[in-house]
This record gives C-alpha cells, sequence and structure tokens, in this order.
C-alpha cells in the first residue's frame, strides 16, 4: 500500500508516496531523498549518528517511521549552513576539531542544535557532556565536541544579546 | 522487519478498535518496539499508530491535588515540567538518566511502562526464550547472565525489566489508567509488570487491545519532594541501562523517619517495590543502621539467577547510599550527571 | 556530491596561524556535504544484504530461498549454490595483508555471523526482510569459543608476518640473579573495532570495469586483489574512498560481505550497495582477538630488570592466522639484559582477528605496564623512578641507536603537568572532596615506526597554483591537511595555493593507511614529487637566458613563496608563473616513488614514545569508575599538524580508556553467540566518560626515521593508557586487575 504524507525537510515543502511502511525517516533521507549527510551508525537508537531535528527536537532518525511523520518539518544538517555561511555549531566544530573521521559528526551537530536551543546545559561542560553522551565518536574527539559546543553556545547567545540590543 | 499494514486512527476509540483487532500492536515513541521490529523480535501484522492521538499528551494537576501524565507525554517533557520535577524530583532525575537525550525526546510515558526486556537472549532470535516464543525453554539460565535478576526470577525466565522511571513511579505509588476494548480501567503501576512464574510470556496485566493512556500519582506523593533521590549505576557514566539502580524518598518528622519509600531497579522482571525495608524504617532514627538494616530487608529474598551474585550486595549498597543522599536532601538543581554516583562531581579540570 | 576525487579547496575555514591549520576537510564534514560510500545512490541501485549463520561451526542444512524469493521487490538470492565463480580461489591467502575470504565458496559455517546468502532487492526493507526469510537450519557442531576449547598451536608467525619468539641473553642467568622476581597472568578480551561507518560499498559495473565505493585503508593492494577475484587487470578497478567513517585496521583488509555485493553487481548488470548492520561487524570483518599473557620480571637489589620473560597465548579462527603480538611489546621499552617473548596460538570458531588500532602494541602494553608498576611496588619504588631506572638507551637487544627516543622528556613533561611528583607511594592514599578513592598511575606508550612504499605526483600550474596527488586514505587521523602542508612546503607554496587530490585508486598509490605510518608515507612521497617539481621549474630557470635565475646552476636556488631565489642572492628570484609562461608550459610534473632507505632502518631502532598520567575516581561503596584525567606526552618526531595530531592522541588515550573500562564482546560459549553484538551493550565511551584529557606534544627532531622527520601518532596514544588506568585503580584501592575490561564487582570486597 501506499502512504501519502506531507513534510517539511529543510523548509521545503515535500509530497511524499511511501512505497513502503517500513521505511524509516532515516532511509527516508539517505534512500529516497538523497539527504545523505545524515548518518546510519547503528539503525537501533544506539549511537546517536542519525540524529536530526522534527518540529525542533533532536531525535533519532533511524527509530523514527516516516509513515508517523505526516505533516512534520524536518531539518537535516544539510539544511544548517545558510548559503556559504556555516552555522555557529559547524563553524565551532571546526575550530575546535571536534571530529576526525567525520561520520557521526553531522550527527552530533544537529544533536549540539537541539542542546543548544533545549537549554539546560548552561555554560556547564560536564552537562554538555552528559546531554552530548547520546552521540558516540569512535574516533574519541569529545574534548573538542564538548568545548564546539560551548563555544557555539557562547557566540549565539552573544549574538542573541546583540539582536535584542 | 515484516510487512504489516500501518493504521493512522484519528481518535482513541478508533485506535481501540483497531487495537483490539489480532496481530495488532500500538505505536507511540517507537524507540522500543521500532528497534524489536527491525531485530525480528516483535512482527506485528498491524501497527497502530497513536503518537498523534489528541489529548494524551498533557500534564494536568487535578482538584484532588494528584496529577495526570497522558501516556504520549515525552520523557524529556515530563523530566524538565518545572512543577512536576519540584514535586517529583525523583522521578526527573530517573528520567534524565535514561537513555540520551534524543531518545527522551521521542520515547513516550506510555511507552517507557510498556518497555520490554533487553536480555540478550530474548533479543537473540537464535536463543531459547520462554518470553518471545513459549515452552521454547530459558538459554539465559545458565548463559552470560551477569547483569541479570537476583529478585523474582524463575526457572522460566532471568529477565529484568530495564524502566528507569517505573523505579520511583512505583515507590510512589502510581496509577496507570488504561482504556480498552471493554472500557476504561485503572491499576496501581506496580500490578502492571508481572513476575515471569510460569508463564514469562505474560509481562504485563492488560488484556488484548489495551491501551494505557495516562499515569496518575497521588497528591501524597508529592510529600517526598524534599528528600527524593535516584541513583543508577552504570557500566559507563551515560547512554548505560542500569547495572542496578534505587529510588529512595523518605519524611522525616522530629528527626525520625515518618515514611519512606524503596525501590529497586534491574533487579526482577518489574520495578521492585521494596515494602517491608520501607516498613522497618517507619519511625526510625535517619541513619546508617536503619538503612542497612532496611536494605537487608529489601534483599532479604534475593537469590542469584547465575554469574550475578554481586548484585545482591550491590543492591544493598545502593539502596543504603540512594537513602542517605535522600536524607542529605534533593539537591536544588539537577545533577549534571543525573542519578550517578558521580552526580556530586564537577568533573570540571582542565577541559574549556 | 560524489567526487571522483577529492576536490580539496584550496579555501578552508578557520585559523591560518601557525601550523595548526584547521582540517581542510572540515566544511565537506560539517555541512553533510562529505560522501562516504553508502551515501551514493547511481541510478537503477540494488540493495544487497548478507543474511548471516547463528551457529558459530557446522553447516547450512537448509535455506528458505522460495520464501525469500518471493518476497515483493527480490531480484537474487546468492547462496553456496548458485554463487558465481571467482577468478581467483577464496581460500588462498593473497599476500601481502591477505587472508581467507568468505565467499558463499561451501555450506560450511566457521564462525557466528558468517554471511551465508546475499540478497538483492529494489529496496533496502525488502532485502532486509527477504535475508530474515531464508530462516536457515544448520547441522551444528560445538562451538570452541573458550580457551579450554580452543586448540593450541604453534604458530609460523604473529601479526603481519612477525616472528613469534624472540630471544636476547641468558634468560636463566637473569632469573638466577635476580633479587625479587615478579611474575602474573593478564587476561584481554576480544574486541571489536566499531567504527562509526559500518562497512559498505556500492559497486557499479561498466563491461569488464568497475568502479566501488568503498572506506579503504590500502586502495593499491585491494584494486589488485579485486581485479585477480574477477578476471579483470588491477587497472580495471577504480576504488572510491574519499572518506572513511573510521577505518582503525578494519577497513585495510578485504572481507567477504563487500566481495559478494560487487559479484552481484556484476550478474544483475545494475549498481548494488551493502552496508553492514551493527551486529553483522562482529564476525567477517576482523577484530582484536584475546590473549591470556604471562609476565615474569626478575629485578636487583636496585631496582635494575635482569631478566624479562612475556609470553601471549593469542586467539585466532580455526582457518586462518592473525595472532596478536601482544608479547612483543616487551622487546623495545625496557633495558634487561636477558629478554624473551614467545606466542602460542588458540585456535577458536570465531571470525578471524585483524589489525585494531595498535595490535598487539595495546593488548602487550596493558599487560606490560601493569607488570612493571608490580615490580616497582615490589621494590617500594616510584613507577617514575622504576621506569627511569630501566630506561633502554639503545634497543633492549640488539643494541642498535634509536634514531630519535625523546622519551626521558616525555616522562618529565608529563609527570610535570600531572602533578606526579605529590603522589603517595602506597595505595588508598587519596580521597577527594566526597570521599571516593582517588588514584594515579602511569605507563609507558611506544609504537614503531614502520614506512610503505607510496608514490606522488605535484604539478605545479602556470597560474602560480600547484595540484599534488596521492591515492591516500583519510580515516579521520587528517591526512588531507597534514599531506597537503607537506606537499605544500616542498613545493614552497602556501596550502592555500595547493589543490589536493587524493582517496582514489587511479591517483598515485599513496601505499597503506596503517600502522601509524600513512603521513610518514605519502608524506614523503609527497615531499619527493614536490622536490622532483622544482628542479623541473628550476631547470627552466636556469637555461632561459631571460630569468634572473640564469646561470646560477652550481648554486642552485630555493623555492619559498612561489619563487625560485638565487641561493647566493636572495633579491634575484623569480615566480613560478612566470618561468613556466615564459617557456610557454601550461604546467611542469614532478614525481616520486618512495621508500625507506634500507641501510638507515636496519642501522637503527624507530618508535615513537610517550608518557600517559592517569587519575580515577572510584566511588568506594559502589564501584563505579571514571578515568578523571589523563596527561598524555608523546615524541613523535616532528609535528606537521599540532591540531590533527592532538586529536590523534585524544583518541588514542580515549581507545585505552575503552579499553581499561569498558570494551568487551561477550560469548556464550555454549553457542558461540556473541551476546553484545551491538552498541548499546558493547560499550565504547561517551562524551561524559572522558572529563579531561591534555596531550604534551614533546619536542623531537629525527634525522634517520625519513627524510620529512615524521613519526607515527594514531596508535600510540592507547599504549601507556590502558596500563595507566589499571595502574592508578591499583593506587585508589589496592586492587591489581589484571582482566580487561574492570568491572563494578571487582571492587566490592574492597
Amino acid at each position: 500500500m501506499t502512504l501519502s504524507i506531507s513534510l517539511t525537510v529543510n523548509g521545503q515543502p515535500r509530497a511524499i508516496a511511501l512505497d513502503d511502511p517500513r521505511v524509516t525517516l532515516l532511509d527516508l533521507l539517505r534512500e529516497r531523498l538523497h539527504l545523505s549527510g545524515t548518518k546510519k551508525g547503528c539503525d537501533r537508537g544506539q549511537c546517536g549518528a542519525c540524529t536530526v531535528l522534527v518540529d525542533g527536537r533532536r531525535i533519532n532518525a533511524c527509530l523514527s517511521l516516516a509513515a508517523t511523520l505526516d505533516g512534520a518539518s524536518v531539518t537535516t544538517i544539510e539544511g544548517l549552513a545558510e548559503g556559504e555561511a556555516l552555522h555557529p555549531v559547524q563553524a565551532a566544530f571546526i575550530a575546535c576539531d571536534g571530529f576526525q573521521c567525520g561520520y557521526c559528526t553531522p550527527g552530533q551537530i544537529m544533536s549540539a542544535v537541539g542542546l543548544i536551543s533545549e537549554g539546560h546545559a548552561g555554560d556547564d561542560a560536564e552537562r554538555v557532556r552528559e546531554l552530548m553522551s547520546g552521540n558516540l565518536c569512535r574516533c574519541g574527539a569529545y574534548k573538542g565536541i564538548t568545548e564546539a559546543v560551548l563555544q557555539a553556545q557562547r557566540e549565539m547567545t552573544a549574538e542573541t544579546g546583540r539582536d535584542a540590543a | 522487519m515484516n510487512r504489516f499494514d500501518f493504521l493512522r486512527p484519528t481518535g482513541l476509540t478508533e485506535a481501540i478498535a483497531e487495537g483490539g483487532k489480532p496481530g495488532s500492536a500500538y505505536l507511540a515513541g517507537g524507540t522500543n518496539l521500532v528497534d524489536l521490529m527491525k531485530i525480528g523480535v516483535s512482527r506485528p501484522e498491524r501497527l497502530v499508530d497513536i503518537s498523534r492521538l489528541p489529548g494524551l499528551d498533557r500534564i494536568d494537576w487535578l482538584e484532588d491535588g494528584s496529577v495526570r501524565i497522558g501516556a504520549l507525554v515525552r520523557n524529556a517533557d515530563l523530566a524538565y515540567d518545572i512543577r512536576f520535577a519540584s514535586a517529583f524530583p525523583a522521578v526527573a532525575e530517573a528520567l534524565l538518566s535514561g537513555a540520551s537525550a534524543q531518545l527522551r525526546n521521542a520515547a513516550t510515558l506510555g511507552g517507557n511502562l510498556m518497555q520490554r526486556n533487553r536480555c540478550a537472549y530474548f533479543q537473540d532470535g537464535a536463543s531459547a526464550c520462554n518470553r518471545r516464543v513459549p515452552g521454547s525453554g530459558c538459554d539465559a539460565l545458565h548463559g552470560e547472565n551477569r547483569l541479570h535478576a537476583v529478585l523474582g526470577w524463575s526457572e522460566n525466565c532471568i529477565a529484568t525489566h530495564p524502566s528507569d522511571v517505573c523505579v520511583p513511579l512505583v515507590a510512589l505509588d502510581a496509577v496507570v489508567e488504561i482504556e480498552g476494548p471493554q472500557g476504561p480501567r485503572e491499576i496501581a503501576l506496580d500490578a502492571l509488570h508481572r513476575l515471569p512464574g510460569d508463564t514469562p510470556e505474560l509481562e504485563n496485566a492488560l488484556l488484548p487491545g489495551e491501551l494505557i493512556v495516562g499515569l496518575r500519582l497521588p497528591a501524597e506523593a508529592k510529600a517526598f519532594a524534599a528528600k527524593a533521590r535516584y541513583l543508577k549505576l552504570r557500566e559507563r557514566m551515560s547512554y548505560a541501562f542500569a547495572v542496578v539502580s534505587a529510588a529512595a524518598m523518605l519524611t522525616v518528622e522530629d528527626g525520625r523517619i515518618r515514611e519512606a519509600r524503596l525501590a529497586l531497579g534491574a533487579v526482577a522482571a518489574k520495578p521492585w517495590r521494596a515494602r517491608a525495608a520501607e516498613a522497618s524504617l517507619i519511625g526510625a532514627l535517619p541513619d546508617t543502621e536503619a538503612f542497612a538494616g532496611a536494605a537487608a530487608l529489601a534483599l532479604a529474598e534475593a537469590k542469584p539467577s547465575g554469574a550475578n551474585e554481586f548484585k545482591i550486595e550491590l543492591a544493598r549498597r545502593i539502596l543504603v547510599r540512594a537513602l542517605t543522599l535522600a536524607m542529605e536532601g534533593t539537591p536544588a538543581v539537577m545533577p549534571a550527571l543525573p542519578a550517578s554516583p558521580f552526580s556530586t562531581h564537577t568533573g570540571d579540570r582542565h577541559v574549556a | 556530491m560524489s567526487p571522483d576525487a577529492i576536490p580539496m579547496s584550496t579555501g578552508r575555514y578557520g585559523s591560518n596561524a601557525g601550523q595548526p591549520l584547521t582540517r581542510r576537510d572540515g566544511v565537506l564534514k560539517v555541512t553533510g556535504r562529505a560522501t562516504y560510500a553508502a551515501d551514493n545512490t547511481p541510478d537503477g541501485l540494488l540493495y544487497a544484504v548478507t543474511a548471516v549463520s547463528t551457529i558459530a561451526r557446522g553447516r547450512v542444512a537448509f535455506l528458505d530461498v522460495a520464501a525469500a524469493e518471493a518476497h515483493p521487490g527480490v531480484v537474487a538470492v546468492m547462496t553456496p549454490a548458485n554463487r558465481p565463480p571467482l577468478f581467483h580461489d577464496p581460500e588462498e591467502k593473497m599476500p601481502p595483508f591477505g587472508f581467507r575470504v568468505e565467499v558463499l565458496q561451501d555450506d560450511g559455517v566457521r564462525y557466528v555471523n558468517q554471511p551465508i546468502a546475499l540478497v538483492v532487492a529494489e529496496t533496502l526493507e525488502a532485502a532486509t526482510e527477504a535475508a530474515v526469510l531464508l530462516a536457515p537450519r544448520y547441522a551444528a557442531e560445538p562451538a570452541r569459543t573458550d580457551r579450554a576449547s580452543g586448540e593450541r598451536y604453534a604458530p609460523p608467525a604473529v601479526g603481519v608476518g612477525g616472528s613469534p619468539r624472540t630471544a636476547h641473553g641468558d634468560l636463566d642467568a637473569g632469573f638466577a640473579r635476580a633479587a625479587r622476581i615478579v611474575a602474573a597472568e593478564y587476561e584481554t578480551p576480544a574486541q571489536y573495532h566499531n567504527a562509526m561507518e559500518p562497512h559498505a560499498v556500492v559497486a557499479a559495473w561498466d563491461g569488464d570495469k568497475v568502479t566501488i565505493d568503498m572506506p579503504n585503508q590500502a586502495m593499491a593492494l585491494s584494486c589488485a586483489a579485486y581485479g585477480a577475484y574477477f578476471g579483470i587487470p588491477a587497472e580495471n578497478v577504480v576504488i572510491r574512498s574519499p572518506f572513511l567513517g573510521g577505518g582503525f585496521g578494519s577497513k585495510a583488509i578485504l572481507n567477504g560481505p563487500q566481495l559478494l555485493a560487487i559479484l552481484a553487481a556484476r550478474q544483475l548488470g545494475r549498481p548494488v550497495k551493502l552496508a553492514l548492520s551493527r551486529a553483522q561487524m562482529y564476525g567477517p570483518v576482523g577484530h582484536r582477538g584475546q590473549t591470556w599473557q604471562s609476565l615474569r620480571l626478575g629485578v636487583d637489589e636496585d631496582g635494575r630488570l635482569t631478566a624479562l620473560h612475556h609470553h601471549s597465548l593469542s586467539a585466532t579462527s580455526s582457518f586462518d592466522d592473525f595472532l596478536e603480538p601482544a608479547a612483543n611489546a616487551a622487546l623495545p621499552l625496557y633495558a634487561s639484559p636477558a629478554i624473551l617473548v614467545e606466542h602460542e596460538g588458540l585456535r577458536l570458531d570465531t571470525g578471524t582477528p585483524g589489525p585494531m588500532r595498535a595490535p598487539g602494541e595495546a593488548s602487550g602494553s596493558a599487560a606490560l605496564e601493569i607488570a612493571i608498576d608490580e615490580a616497582a611496588e615490589a621494590c617500594g619504588m616510584d613507577p617514575l623512578v622504576f621506569r627511569l631506572a630501566n630506561y633502554a638507551e639503545t634497543e633492549p637487544g640488539s643494541g642498535r641507536p634509536f634514531s630519535s627516543k625523546a622519551l626521558r622528556e616525555c616522562y618529565a613533561e608529563g609527570a610535570k603537568r600531572f602533578g606526579w611528583s605529590k603522589r603517595p607511594l602506597q595505595p588508598r592514599q587519596m580521597r577527594d572532596k566526597n570521599g571516593f578513592l582517588l588514584g594515579w598511575g602511569m605507563g609507558t606508550a611506544v609504537f614503531p615506526c614502520p614506512h610503505f612504499p607510496a608514490s606522488a605526483r605535484a604539478t605545479l600550474r602556470a597560474d602560480g597554483s600547484a595540484l599534488i596527488e596521492t591515492a591516500g586514505a583519510d580515516m579521520g587521523q587528517g591526512a588531507w591537511t597534514a599531506l597537503a602542508q607537506i606537499g605544500a612546503e616542498a613545493l614552497g607554496l602556501d596550502p592555500d595555493q595547493v589543490e589536493f587530490h587524493s582517496g582514489l585508486s587511479t591517483l598515485p598509490d599513496g601505499g597503506v593507511a596503517g600502522g601509524s605510518g600513512h603521513t610518514a608515507s605519502a608524506g614523503l612521497a609527497l615531499h619527493e614529487a614536490g622536490i622532483d617539481a622544482i628542479a623541473r621549474l628550476t631547470e627552466l630557470a636556469l637555461n632561459d637566458p631571460a630569468s634572473p635565475l640564469y646561470g646560477a646552476g652550481n648554486i642552485g636556488v630555493t623555492a619559498r613563496n612561489g619563487r625560485l631565489h638565487r641561493r647566493d642572492d636572495e633579491a634575484r628570484s623569480e615566480a613560478y608563473a612566470d618561468i613556466l609562461t615564459r617557456a610557454g608550459a601550461r604546467e611542469v610534473v614532478g614525481t616520486a616513488k618512495s621508500a625507506r632507505d634500507p641501510a638507515v632502518a636496519a642501522a637503527h631502532a624507530m618508535y615513537s614514545h610517550g608518557a600517559v598520567f592517569a587519575e580515577v575516581t572510584i566511588d568506594p561503596d559502589l564501584g563505579q569508575i571514571r578515568a578523571t584525567r589523563l596527561v598524555g606526552a608523546f615524541a613523535a618526531g616532528r609535528i606537521i599538524n599540532p591540531l590533527t595530531v592532538r586529536s590523534q592522541y585524544y583518541g588514542g588515550m580515549i581507545w585505552g580508556a575503552s579499553f581499561a573500562l569498558h570494551e568487551e564482546a561477550v560469548t556464550d560459549h555454549r553457542t558461540g553467540r556473541i551476546m553484545n553484538a551491538d552498541l548499546a551493550e558493547y560499550h565504547v565511551p561517551v562524551n561524559a566518560d572522558v572529563p579531561s584529557l591534555e596531550a604534551i606534544l614533546v619536542p623531537e627532531d629525527d634525522a634517520y626515521v625519513n627524510p620529512i622527520g615524521v613519526k607515527g601518532v594514531g596508535e600510540i596514544g592507547v599504549t601507556g593508557t590502558v596500563g595507566a588506568i589499571a595502574n592508578a585503580i591499583w593506587h585508589a584501592t589496592g586492587v591489581r586487575v589484571r582482566r580487561f575490561p574492570v568491572r563494578i564487582e571487582d571492587f566490592l570486597a574492597v
């Protein structure tokens, strides 16, 4: 049976005819919409490589059946930069060397964007570490990741402050 | 994943009508069910998507002082709800010690209650498992069972219930609200999960087609807010299931314990309420001796189901620690590492 | 983006100050535009999924092929009954890194998670389910997966062609004159690489040519091997491996599932994609084999080693040989007049182990560094003082000089930064403010410096820019950045002016990305290609009467900032672009084929060194451990890029912490099944596990290791760290842990 769903993907409304209800959001993005920036590391919610934002919240795309997301708005790593201008989290990951092989990086960055918008970590490195623990990095770039999240958050806070002023 | 029909009911009545049909499973956050479908442990023929059902995602404070949490309230939303977390800090701490931020954003309270066990033999289709295939045997019993049950197990099943949040909830006398083909009913959370006995395949008290729609915490449960902790031992600092965990909550009057609530996690097929241990503390001085006595009582019936005798001693110790921490008082802010023994450490030395 | 080569843009984001350039591939990686193998979805793509065995030994008696074929969307089911022929016998190993490959050559089962069929379908969902529907039945035989049931044997070699036994001096005499003998046994578990990127392949055939997208640490060797398997010339195989999502050794060796997918693509005439599931990575793609090691140390009255005996029983599969050369860890580090290292093999019904980040060095160092700590304890000596007393000024046994060895400086710098001098000698002396036990321990890090033959090409263009090329592999070590820096330097250009192509097998062979030797090997080739290009450019200028450099032949020129300068008169110079333009040349091309000078190599012992200091905090009642502080000081020759090198050290140290505290594949020996073949229960560290890491780069010049003075940094961080943490645990608790990983229950009796 074919299921019709509508999704907004990185700001673009998409009408999607799902050929199979088994398709996860992750496989929809990667194999059908050709948005391969979101990565598959475990396919079981155990690594965080597939982290995307759904309606602004970070989730594991591998455990989300696409059919359940009718009407949702999805943001992936491809939707973060504005043209050539990197999102502050992306820039901070480069500056702090918050990755090595880069495979977990899209998930780390989307998770970090989610973390910052949730606003529960403050400037406490330990809270950042805990709240980024759903994203495994086998290369062991955790130190740079933690520094990048804190740095990006500081920049985003400062920017918001400037905008308000 | 097997092929299935995907149904999107628009209301509760329709959902229950669909869910009552043979081969159906309810799908909410999907963090457990979709995973089990991927590894072939669950193979529903019909998937009833309840994730968008209206009205089940609210936290309502009722006139009698109790609170009603909709089954579709996400773990993160409940944990970070200020009013809820202030009233039930151990519940919030347990929620935040479970899984990861991403999973907490997706997982629902109802799904958490319905979470299946994580025994490797249950998850491995090639192993014998009486829960998965009744009568097939239990390969865990003489297998790799270091982290298996030490309380309430039977020769038929030694799996443990993996939920964190259920541990403080059962201690607080939570009540489960159910809708089903025969109409609504409610049961104590403590009665929801079943011990394996001779029928490990019967994991809970729900009848076919029944759906958890909410959970209530009674007004009295708020009395423990000032002295309430959840503590969880893991094999890494985060994003891991418990080796053992404990919820401890106290009220103290005139220097003596007025009431105590204790429950253990990851020791049995259900969140393990330790009522005799609670009773032993009433009227006692809140000291190590009393705590150790309570812990001994809580584990009095414990026996190893395999290479896991250490969990019994560990469970005693974690109860003593949880009681000690509860007595010190609920922290003013959620610890950076919720439920961790290291939660009082800043760990913040040279980084950033 | 699906690149034919990695077009590393000349621009980059971030700091340009000094040498710690941020990664040239950084923007691609943070925007999701870096293309890993499974990200490719060519038109007409089919999806392949392997079915794998659930028994460890026996035979597949039945596969329900009809049920699988009946699933909508299934295109083909490949089993031993219908697998198309290969042109090279998979039973026959292909040197130098060849292993027996599991490609449905028979119905035998030799380990759990062995591929037993391949299903190809129009969608991933269909292929995945159809593989389940095969519902295999087996004729099973008892699994032999533990020490007691495995067959012991004397291995012909350990690691990759290493000697299983090495002896120096008179061991018996050494023990006879020892004042104390310390002896103990140590156990390390089976560990799985678990790179974040599962092994994947997208194969597309065009006649008898094939393009293969796959993560690959050894492209040239793989092209030759695939050519042999498919009966085509190696040059008909094009491997595109622009990014590897982690390798750690597991992507250097051919494996069955990837080969089968390429075969299916040829048979079906359509591109095929296959990506292993996480569970399927616990079998056919290598792992770190289990070891049981015994160490015996003789020490004299002054705390000097008199004899050192290191024995390792190393597990391998029932059908192939790769043994952790663990005992070799005792060879290069401590000055003992007598050393014996020996290996014994143990055949188990598991997939064949393979090189996994510091193969042998990691597990051997884990045991050795605890043994050294135990010897220091027996002598009542501080562990650092003990190590200094046994410092090897020359390579033990051979007496060869080290090409360089700043280990003494590593000890000093690391100890100072860590605060080691405040360490009480006795255990259980330190508590933190919460009453938790604190312990401090240390370990020495060491890793050899292999060098692989490699080639490169450097092209200077008339517009003043340059292109440098080598078929290298970046699995996260920062090769794209460091190699570009090396190439740019040889060309006298800023890295921004240099375009770098790599990750593609049609480029000059960049050698193997393994053994921590890639930057040195491919870097030397790029360096020499750059020198060659400059030499050719110089020739153009010197022979051109119109050039200010005309006639400077014997004096020579230097290349700097895009200009050639007369050596005797800096003011006389000319821009590359001007030389080429006047000569009417669009470009000048330099090439190099580089290898290490065997005479220099034979005359020197070549190692990177380091010292790791660890603090652990342990809950005295509940036994939970946290490695709260790790400080490593490393000397590895010339550091090309301090930013990426530090990240390599951090990563290695986290692997050390993981080895000590987390990682272990748990096998049910009744069936041989791995009961935690996932990432929820096979624990690798999460962010919260690693609160404090420091890596100190200790300066070291090496005139011999290779002409660019570069040693390896990728694996050394694992060594030393495991022992440092174990020793810190002893210091905190008084409990010696000799089995990894350390567990909560190890401390309940404390």
